[in-house]
């Protein structure tokens, strides 16, 4: 198991390593100017020149790779040039609202999906399957910005029940920072509730044609036994690993979301820099995406473990 | 002894309150801090209003520190932290007695030294800020609340030059903080405004905050755009930096989270309108003024006549219809300086005011253009301007130009407008964008009106001696009748040249909850005399 965690560990610094140079040279190489974008709109063109220089854009591509390169493995992300911010500094900040969407989220998901997966799959081909199918269809059609938009004039504007938008950190208490939470989490849950129920329903359907199914509804234990305790403990591993990805794509890629719902989370800090072309954050972030994948794809491996006993490492 | 039905109950009870107050919001609780909460029209990202034009900056440079002078309703110059002030009779010294009172956030007085320091620094990034050092030969302040300004030559626009409304603004800061180099960002947010910056609380992308600076001594006349009285009545402003989905805005409008939204997109005015909870409050008399900018460096718009020809098909009303949609926020006007402003003049505006396509078609035959195509920037995540280049590329194709219309995202097209090369080479022909009203009023601050050529401040690089000759006489003449000839004889020779093609005026409507009242002109977003009922 160790020597897997050495393995799995090194070999996430080539990876690192790649992102960082792609990045890096894709941002170059795509137009924009950031000093442009700092300057206003009634700048000149000596004055862009200028702080271009201050920025030290007037220097060589591989002159600011080097710079860059030498103070990442020193672990210090850069300044943001929009922000004037220390780029970890703007990602700690960010952080908090994205982990906690995507927390809440998953959580709901979850809760919903695997019983409702596990349902549908005991009563394939009833009604609750269809039911399941179609709203999975449904779950997966719908454009998130369009659920968001429906849920809000319907639950905060019609009946006042939740707020239309905002974040409030955990610090200002647990109650505030759920409330706040809800109507986001709800929207986004909706695509994550379908993948995870149509993927539990499929691999608890190919459990439940198993012998051992049949020997220990055989041996009369409850149904619902056989069903928990044999059928999803089985049928695991691909459910951990869709919720894996679902946690990671949350963590990297909830713009929408977050812009519906002025949550001022990870990936609004990413488009927000994307589009003042702000190097060092999108640099930043994008690695700090990259280690997060890793390290969430590293622990669905290790907990294919106590799913199943035959995986070794 | 209790029974278990009572138990079950006073769990309940328990566990219902427990739930209630888990879910009890802040605001819900009594709070008697008053708040003014605002979406303002951008992110806020640069903190030092000196340093880029951002609006985002300005304004809150407007919250935090104070001005010279400011600008009424009306586009008069008018004493704000100035008491006195006196002029030599040969127009070269100035003399300015700052108001009593005047204190920085820090509590320490505001001096002439600060005074000083600040237009310094100021003048080696705006404009006219630059402009106005040109004719300064030495600034002193012989005593604490008083500073001097000698210049070489008189020049007739230092009060213009001191209460410019527009960015960059010459905010007064403590020396210590003025001090800074003009090229570097300062990280001292002291100043004397109305507002205190709260630094811990600020969070990029996420919220600003303001609070009410007690020791601040507001004027005593009413407020009227950036000069008057002002007040405070609130305790705190909050900025929403993070709330900047149009639709979203107006949803926490209605609903109540939120008091004001600057910038209502014109899509959602009618409804707004109608909105009992809502009013669009009138803060503007000059709105901004959409342009489009030629670029005078390559064919086909190095040549004047053919840029004449585009003048021609420019009518305005096409423009706005399409962009604006809302009748009674738009108005055609064919002035470079704008409508009903000081220097506002429609002089030699007839080659667009009067044109028409037949008139174009027959220019631009006249003008021997020889069918290169006209690269026209199209910025597509920009809702304000993203419909005009649609417009432009219709009308010049109905004029026999041939269009390349590019579309891109807005920071592509700022930095591709920076380019001199050809537009074959990554330039460009022409680009569409606004410009709030007082930053074009006067023919020193004008960006268009500024034809040096490849030397040229603002992109398009107009390049006319004439201009730069009539601009001269301005910035030396020291009475208003003279100052309106050249301003007409400069917008006459302007649009002789086709600097630019003004292609219309409107007003940028901004929505509020009914219960918040003391709005008043300011042409710009500033939050003071504002009151939470």
């Amino acid at each position: 198991m160790l020597q897997f965690l050495s393995r799995r560990l090194l070999s996430t610094i080539p990876v690192l390593l790649i992102v960082a140079v792609l990045v890096f040279l894709v941002l170059r190489l795509t137009p924009g100017d950031p000093a442009a974008v700092l300057a206003g709109d009634a700048a000149s063109t000596e004055q862009i020149a200028q702080i271009r220089k201050s920025l030290g854009l007037d220097k060589s591509v591989p002159e600011q790779f080097l710079i860059w390169f030498g103070r990442m493995l020193t672990g210090d992300l850069g300044e943001s040039y929009y922000y004037k911010t220390e780029v970890t500094t703007l990602i700690g900040q960010r952080l908090e609202p994205t982990l906690s969407l995507a927390l809440i989220t998953i959580t709901i998901a979850v809760l919903v999906a695997v019983p409702l997966g596990v349902m549908a799959a005991w009563r394939f081909g009833s009604w609750l399957d269809r039911a399941l199918m179609s709203f999975s269809v449904l779950g997966f059609s719908i454009p998130v910005f369009v659920l968001a938009y429906m849920l809000i004039w319907l639950v905060s504007l019609k009946l006042g029940w939740l707020p239309v938008q905002g974040y409030k950190p955990i610090a200002e208490g647990v109650g505030a920072w759920l409330y706040q939470l809800i109507l986001p989490s709800i929207t986004l849950s909706v695509i994550y509730i379908a993948l995870i129920a149509r993927v539990t329903r499929a691999s608890v359907l190919d459990t439940l044609g198993e012998d051992y199914i049949r020997t220990a509804r055989a041996k009369g234990l409850p149904e619902a036994k056989v069903l928990m305790r044999h059928a999803l403990a089985n049928a695991a591993v691909p459910i951990i690993t869709v919720i894996g990805i679902g946690i990671a794509l949350l963590i990297g890629g909830v713009v929408v979301t977050e812009s519906v719902y002025a949550i001022p989370g990870l990936g609004r800090l990413t488009v927000d820099a994307v589009l003042a072309r702000d190097f060092p954050t999108i640099q930043g972030v994008i690695l700090f995406f990259s280690v997060v994948y890793v390290l969430i794809n590293l622990l669905v491996d290790l907990s294919y473990v106590f799913f199943d006993p035959r995986i070794r490492y | 002894m209790i029974s278990m039905n009572a138990r079950r109950r006073a769990l309940a009870a328990l566990g219902t309150i427990a739930v209630a107050g888990l879910l009890a919001t802040p605001g819900a609780r009594a709070q008697d801090t008053q708040v003014l909460r605002i979406v303002p029209h951008s992110n806020l990202a640069i903190l030092d209003p000196i340093w880029t034009t951002a609006y985002m900056s300005r304004n809150h440079g407007y919250m935090i520190y104070d001005t010279l002078f400011g600008t009424d309703e009306n586009g008069k110059v008018k004493p704000q932290m100035v008491e006195s002030w006196t002029e030599s009779p040969d127009h070269r010294l100035w003399t300015f007695k700052l108001r009593k009172g005047l204190e920085f956030h820090d509590g320490k007085p505001v001096t002439g030294e600060d005074v000083i320091a600040s237009l310094q620094r100021w003048g080696k990034r705006d404009a006219m800020g630059s402009a106005l050092m040109q004719f300064v030969s030495k600034m002193d302040a012989p005593t604490p609340d008083t500073f001097r300004i000698f210049l070489g030559e008189a020049c007739g626009f230092m009060l213009e030059a001191l209460g410019k409304p527009g960015a960059n603004v010459p905010f007064i800061m403590p020396k210590r903080v003025a001090d800074t180099d003009a090229f570097k960002q300062i990280d001292d947010y002291t100043g004397s405004g109305p507002y205190v910056f709260k630094r811990d609380e600020f969070k990029p992308g996420d919220k600003a905050v303001y609070l009410k600076n007690a020791r601040y001594v507001p004027r005593n006349e009413p407020p009227s755009g950036t000069a008057g009285g002002k007040r405070v009545y609130v305790d705190r402003v909050e900025w929403n930096l993070a709330l900047r989905d149009a639709q979203a805005q107006v949803n926490a409008l209605k609903k109540g989270e939120v008091d004001i939204v600057e910038q209502l997109g014109f899509d959602f005015y009618e409804s707004a309108k109608t909105d009992p909870d809502l009013q669009i409050p009138r803060y503007t008399n000059a709105g901004l003024q959409y342009m489009a900018r030629f670029n005078h460096l390559h064919k086909p718009f190095d040549n004047p006549k053919v840029r004449q020809a585009a003048l021609a098909a420019f009518q305005q009303e096409p423009f706005l219809r399409a962009q604006v949609g809302v009748k009674s926020l738009y108005k055609p006007c064919y002035s470079m300086f704008i409508c009903n402003t000081p220097y506002g003049t429609t002089a030699g505006s007839e080659v667009q005011a009067k044109g028409n396509m037949r008139k174009a078609q027959e220019l631009l035959k006249a003008s021997g253009y020889d069918g290169t195509p006209v690269v026209l920037m199209k910025p597509t995540d920009l809702p304000s301007i993203q419909k005009l280049p649609d417009v432009a590329a219709q009308l010049l194709r109905q004029a026999g130009f041939k269009v390349d219309l590019q579309a891109m995202d807005w920071q592509t097209l700022v930095s591709r407008r920076a380019k001199k090369d050809g537009p074959d080479k990554g330039g460009w022909n022409m680009f569409l964008t606004a410009f709030n009203t007082f930053d074009v009023w006067s023919p020193i601050a004008n960006p268009t009106a500024d034809t040096r050529g490849e030397k040229s401040g603002w992109f398009g690089w107009a390049s006319d001696d004439k201009v730069q000759e009539l601009r001269n006489q301005f910035m030396r003449a020291t009475d208003e009748a003279t100052k309106k000839d050249l301003a007409d004889k400069i917008h006459v020779r302007m649009y002789e040249i086709g600097t630019h093609a003004p292609v219309g005026e409107f007003d940028q409507p901004m929505a509020a909850r009914k219960n918040i009242s003391g709005f008043f002109i300011t042409n710009n977003n500033l939050y003071w005399n504002l009151k939470k009922n």
